[in-house]
Parts: C-alpha cells; sequence; structure tokens
C-alpha cells in the first residue's frame, strides 16, 4: 500500500496555541514525518519604542513584553539599569522584588500545571488548579494594587512598601500553599492517566537540552544545573543558598520528558515559598527608593554613559537585557532583549519528528511557550525573496504617499 | 398509515430531541459545579441548537459536496430510529417486533460512521486524523460492545429487546451468573464514553489535538443536525444500559398498585430517572476525572483489558447457562 501523507497546518491560530505561532507539520497516519516551526507573528517592536522614550516610561513598556509574567521583565531590567547607572537599590527595596518575584514565580508554575492539564484533555484539573492561584493573585494585588502588570519595580528599587497587614497575609499564604502544593504533588505525579499521557513525551536529553540551548525549568528537567539565582545570584538571593531543583535531587535520574518538567515546577513552587519565608524573616528596614525624585533620576541617566547586562531568572528561564547608556538623553539608546522561550521553542522541532499529533499539544506546552516575548525582529520578503529593509520601505511609503496626494490633489 | 405510526413519526423525535438535550443540559451543569464552577443553564443547549440553526452552512471548497452535507442527516435519521427501539419502562417500543439488540448496535455505529465519513468527506487535515482516529476506536470498542450483547443472548435465548425489558437479568441468572452481569456491567460502562464520544474518549474530537476533529468543517445546519443526534444518542445509550441492566420497575421494587394513565407516568418518571443517575455517573462523573488517552493508549484498553472483563463475563454466563 502506498504511504499517504497528511499536511497539518497548525496555527497561527489553533485550539492548543494560545498566542500565534505556526507549527507545519506533515503527518501519516498519526506519526509526524516532517516539520517546521514558523515564528514572527506577534512582532511589536518593543524594543525600538523603547529607544525613543526615557527610562521609566521604558520600564513600563518591559512589563508589557510578556503577558503572564509582569515582573520577569522588569526586574533584568532594573538590575541592567542600576548596574549601567551605578546606584544601588536599598536592601529593603532588593527583599521586596524577590518576594515579588517569587511569588509570580508561584502563579505562573500553577498557571502552566493548568495549561498542562488542558492541553491533555484533564479541564477539571484546570479548573482547580487556577482556584488555587487565585491566592497569590489576591495577595499580588493587595501588595501591589494589579493582578498582573503590577507596576512594582522603579530603578533604584521599589515603588511600594510592604505593610504589617502584608507580611502577614503572606505568612497565611505561605502555610495554605504548603498544603495546596503537597495536594498538587499527589494529583499530578500520581494520577496513572496523567503519567501515561506525559511519561516519554517531549524528552529531552542533556546533550539535546545543551546542543539546543534550552534554559529555565525545561533545562532542569533535562538534568542541567543551571539557574541564574543559583550562577549569578542578585538582590536577597545573594543572601540564601540556592540551589537548581534539578529531577536527580528529587527522585535519582533525570528523564526530561514533560512528567519530569511536572515535578520540577512542583518543587520549585516549594523552593519559592521557603524563598519568601527567609525573605520575610529576615526583612531589613529603611527606605525603598534610591532616588525618590523621579526627575533627578532621569538627569542622572541623561548624564551617565555606561552599559550593563541585567538577567533575571523568570518563571519560564533566564531573562537578560542589555543596555547602553550614551549620556545624550534620558532613555537606553540600545535595549536588547532576550526572553527565555526564544531559546526553548529551538527544541520543538526535533521533539516534534517522530511525535505523535497526540503529543503536539504537550510537547508544545511544555516549555510555557510565551510568543509575544519571543518575536525580536520581522523578516519581509518579497516574491522574488530579497529582504526588504527599513530603506526599501521607507522609500516605498514615500513613494505611496506621493501617489495619494496626487489623487487627492493636495500636492502642490 | 395508523394514527400511531404518526405519532410515533413526529412525537418521538420531538420528545427524544427534547430529552437529549435536557440531559445534556443537566451534564454540563452538573460537571460545572463539580469543577467548582456555576455552569450554564440547563437551557442552554437549545440555545446553542437555535443559534447554529440560525447561522450560514459553509461547504469548504474541496469537500465531496453531497456526501458533506447528507452525513448530518445520516447520523440524526440514524439516532431518531435508535429511539424507536427503546423502551420506554413499562412503556412498550415502537419498533420491538421489527429488530432486536443487534439492529441497535448498528444504529449506533451508523452514527459513528456517518460522523467519521463526513469527516474525510470535508477535505480538512484535522478531519481526516479524527476520522482515521474514530475508525481506529470503533474497532476497538465494537469488540466489547457485541460480547455484552452476546452473553444476554446467552441468558435469555434472544436478542429482542422488549423480552429482556421485561424480566430483570438479576432475577434469572444464578451467582455465577450474576458475576457474569457484573463484568458485562463493567465492560459497557467502559465502552459507554467512547461511544458517545466523550471523555477520555473523545480522541476523534480532541480539542486541543485537531481542533474538534471530525466537526471542524461543519457548521450551521449540518453541525446542528450532528450536536442533536449526539445529544439524543447520549440519552438512547444510557436509556439501553438501564434497560439491560437496571429493568427494575416502581411496581416490581415497591410493589406499587397503580393503574391506567398513573402507572404510566409513574413509571416512566422513574425510567428518566434511572436514565439521568446512570447518565451522572457514567458520563458526566467520567468525563470530569479523567485525561484524554492517546489512541494507542485508548486501542489498548479496549481490546485488551475490557475484552479480558467481557469475555471472562461471557464464560461465567456460559459456565451457568450449559
Amino acid at each position: 500500500m502506498a504511504k499517504t501523507t497528511y499536511y497539518v497546518p497548525i496555527g497561527p491560530i489553533h485550539p492548543a496555541l494560545k498566542e500565534p505561532i505556526r507549527v507545519e507539520a506533515e503527518v501519516e497516519g498519526e506519526k509526524i514525518v516532517k516539520v517546521d516551526v514558523k515564528r514572527g507573528f506577534a512582532h511589536r517592536g518593543i524594543e525600538y519604542m523603547g529607544m525613543k522614550r526615557n527610562a521609566i516610561q521604558t520600564l513600563y513598556l518591559s512589563e508589557r513584553i510578556c503577558g503572564i509574567c509582569s515582573i520577569s521583565h522588569p526586574y533584568a531590567f532594573v538590575i541592567g539599569s542600576e548596574k549601567a547607572l551605578g546606584i544601588e537599590a536599598p536592601p529593603r527595596a532588593q527583599y521586596i522584588r524577590t518576594i515579588i518575584a517569587e511569588l509570580e514565580r508561584i502563579h505562573s508554575h500553577i498557571l502552566w500545571l493548568g495549561v498542562i492539564a488542558h492541553e491533555i484533555g484533564f479541564d477539571p484539573l484546570l479548573f482547580w488548579t487556577w482556584k488555587g492561584r487565585e491566592k497569590v493573585l489576591d495577595i499580588l494585588e493587595a501588595i501591589t494594587g494589579n493582578r498582573i502588570n503590577y507596576s512594582m519595580y522603579m530603578i533604584g528599587g521599589v515603588r511600594r512598601d510592604l505593610k504589617e497587614s502584608h507580611i502577614k497575609a503572606l505568612r497565611d499564604m505561605i502555610t495554605y500553599y504548603w498544603e495546596f502544593t503537597e495536594h498538587m504533588k499527589e494529583v499530578f505525579l500520581s494520577d496513572p492517566v496523567y503519567k501515561a499521557r506525559t511519561r516519554g513525551v517531549a524528552q529531552l536529553s542533556k546533550e539535546m537540552a545543551l546542543k539546543f540551548n534550552v534554559v529555565g525549568p525545561t533545562a532542569r528537567a533535562a538534568g542541567l544545573r543551571m539557574d541564574i539565582r543559583q550562577d549569578i545570584p542578585y538582590d536577597a538571593y545573594a543572601d540564601m543558598d540556592i540551589k537548581a531543583v534539578v529531577p536527580q535531587d528529587i527522585v535519582g535520574e533525570a528523564r526530561g520528558d514533560a512528567y519530569d518538567i511536572t515535578m520540577v515546577r512542583l518543587y520549585e513552587i516549594e523552593q519559592s515559598l521557603d524563598i519568601i519565608e527567609f525573605c520575610l524573616d529576615n526583612l531589613p528596614e529603611g527606605k525603598i527608593l534610591a532616588i525618590p525624585n523621579y526627575v533627578a533620576l532621569l538627569n542622572k541617566i541623561k548624564k551617565t554613559e555606561g552599559e550593563a547586562i541585567g538577567a533575571h531568572e523568570a518563571p519560564r528561564g533566564e531573562v537578560i537585557h542589555y543596555f547602553k547608556y550614551d549620556g545624550k538623553r534620558d532613555g537606553p539608546a540600545v535595549w536588547k532583549v532576550i526572553a527565555p522561550s526564544y531559546n526553548n521553542i529551538n527544541s520543538w522541532a526535533p521533539l516534534l519528528l517522530g511525535a505523535e499529533v497526540a503529543d503536539i499539544p504537550v510537547v508544545v506546552a511544555y516549555i510555557d511557550p510565551c510568543m509575544c516575548c519571543n518575536d525580536r525582529v520581522a523578516v519581509v520578503k518579497d516574491s522574488s525573496g530579497r529582504i526588504l529593509d527599513y530603506s526599501y520601505l521607507h522609500k516605498k511609503a514615500v513613494e505611496k504617499t506621493r501617489k495619494l496626494e496626487k489623487e487627492l490633489g493636495v500636492r502642490k | 398509515m395508523t394514527p400511531e405510526t404518526l405519532f410515533y413519526a413526529i412525537g418521538m423525535p420531538i420528545i427524544g430531541v427534547f430529552l437529549g438535550l435536557v440531559y445534556k443540559g443537566i451534564d454540563r451543569r452538573v460537571s460545572a459545579r463539580m469543577t467548582s464552577r456555576i455552569g450554564p443553564p440547563i437551557r442552554q443547549p437549545f440555545w446553542d441548537v437555535g443559534k447554529l440553526l440560525l447561522k450560514e452552512t459553509v461547504v469548504p471548497e474541496n469537500a465531496v459536496r453531497w456526501i458533506f452535507n447528507a452525513m448530518p442527516i445520516l447520523a440524526f435519521a440514524s439516532s431518531m430510529t435508535l429511539l424507536l427501539y427503546i423502551p420506554f419502562g413499562i412503556l412498550k417500543a415502537p419498533l420491538e417486533g421489527y429488530g432486536d439488540l443487534v439492529v441497535i448496535l448498528y444504529l449506533l455505529t451508523l452514527q459513528a460512521l456517518a460522523m467519521a465519513i463526513g469527516g474525510f468527506a470535508s477535505g480538512s487535515p484535522f478531519s481526516s486524523v479524527g476520522a482515521q482516529r474514530e475508525m481506529v476506536l470503533m474497532m476497538s470498542y465494537e469488540m466489547p460492545f457485541a460480547i455484552v450483547i452476546t452473553g444476554f443472548a446467552l441468558i435469555y435465548k434472544s436478542f429482542s429487546l422488549s423480552t429482556i425489558a421485561s424480566t430483570p437479568v438479576w432475577s434469572i441468572v444464578g451467582p455465577l451468573g450474576g458475576l457474569g452481569v457484573l463484568l458485562l456491567l463493567i465492560a459497557f460502562l467502559w465502552v459507554t464514553p467512547a461511544e458517545l464520544a466523550k471523555l477520555p474518549f473523545d480522541i476523534a474530537e480532541a480539542e486541543t489535538e485537531i481542533a474538534e476533529g471530525m466537526l471542524a468543517e461543519y457548521s450551521g445546519r449540518n453541525l446542528a443536525l450532528f450536536y442533536l443526534s449526539d445529544a439524543v444518542r447520549g440519552f438512547a445509550m444510557i436509556a439501553i444500559e438501564v434497560v439491560l441492566f437496571f429493568p427494575f420497575t416502581l411496581s416490581y421494587l415497591f410493589g406499587l398498585n397503580l393503574s391506567g394513565a398513573a402507572l404510566y407516568i409513574a413509571e416512566g418518571l422513574w425510567f428518566l430517572f434511572k436514565v439521568l443517575v446512570l447518565y451522572i455517573l457514567a458520563v458526566t462523573l467520567v468525563r470530569t476525572s479523567f485525561a484524554r488517552f492517546r489512541i494507542e493508549q485508548a486501542s489498548r484498553i479496549f481490546w485488551v483489558y475490557v475484552n479480558i472483563i467481557a469475555l471472562l463475563g461471557l464464560l461465567l454466563i456460559w459456565a451457568e447457562v450449559m
């Protein structure tokens, strides 16, 4: 019998994907024999916008890069910025920042657990995990005023202080989540159906993980001991002894599949609870902003010349911001963002090759992809394959405007 | 054409559609409550159908048009015919003399087949993958289903549903046969979600994998017909299960001495209640507590485990009857 293959286009709009990306798969029955991943559907030109604004405006803009981790990009931004400017946040502000970042890790990981449950058709689990996630969102709202996009960080500190009531609520939350995580571990790690759907799916070996340069929980699930908080500690992380969570520490071996990633994420929630508890126990007194006057801050930026890299371990992996202040304007002269999903998506194509159609959602979801973090450059080609650059597009635009003006009779 | 035929031709579809949609609404509501949501109102499925009927029916450009349009009608017609074979409590099935359990098995298969053919005819890759999955799944669950029916034929020496419904199965089998019937019931409960394309066996329609699979290209009136046939099939399947395994009437259980219209109404409501309870246990509860299986896992479950359970039940029954 002749073998027939189907071409299954997944994306840019597909129920398994919440954001636009395209996976072109050729399937033979249920097996994928050829695959191509295309990205670039959500390019928004944020870096370019940032380089036209002052640093504080750009900080808020950086919060809008990612739809879910609203703090990962500002965190890397303020760290890089502070390094370039040579200012340091007061200790209390550093601890508050760490607490907010860990709260975000908790909510992001629980969100992912719900998403992976949905992808394998386990919707009740999605509802249950997301119900549990409300608690941390409530705390974030109480502290920062917003559930998402907190606007909490500032170059040289934070914008709001922690009150006694917040600390009490945080301690309650920690007790709540210890219990909740215990329960989640039971549900996810010992459920036979969940195991059947995730064991051996999206299996990434250590060598592959190094080759495709994956970061964050994806790399840690493959057994790589890498974590920015452990390798290049910053803020309050420098005061504690943080170890990357890897499966070989928990169960003895790392297989790097979707099941291991679930395990890593579950144990990272517990690690975050420990970190928050440490920060609350050792919260220093004092002010929360190095330069409280924003005009003074912008003036300082205008006079400073320097460059730096700020790195933060976001829930999905490392976020790196590169900065250059040229001493002529109050915003960054160069701003370059590297988001974790960009590295992680590289692992899709080899994992999808040879997988089944039923595994596509799991492979797509296991890295917790964030497309809007991802799209840095849009390359436009015309029909002959020539790359259309800025000057060409500008020339075309001018020509079109002239033509329109002529038609409308406004051109003199 | 007798007045009765006319009544059944017009009345049964209306009752069947109404009951199917009501049960679907209750199922959605209960499932929502189980997952700490409020859920839609019970009349929501009616609104869904009404809205679908108002919408435009789009036929894809590379679809085989007549097959694509005929299959929803075939599915709806077969589910309506199916209703005519089910005795409601003590109410006799309209077509009881003209067929038996084997016909019911074929009518149930026909609907799934219509969906699969419609999926193939639509020319969409998602539908093709979904239809392939449906065919594989059908090959897996038909065998235990057929074994269950064979078991009943062994006990009653007949395939007729009205003979089976008249005497509860549990009262005519001994302890060994009773265990066999219990095993058949377990096998049948496994088959139910697969037959109704519900989780954990909604592999052919997997939303996150292949975007509703076979139904991906259907819209408007065609989709409404599939929706209705799905709702009716859900009701009919559970009703068959009740007739086979729980045919206890009110008068049999409590010795009620009703007569005339009161008897029929009481028994009818009792039957609907039994169907509702079994619907929630066998469909709602199962679909809220399982994740979707992969197709090869589902096939293995049916071919190995469910088949073994069903065959064991058949063996026990055979040992007693012989």
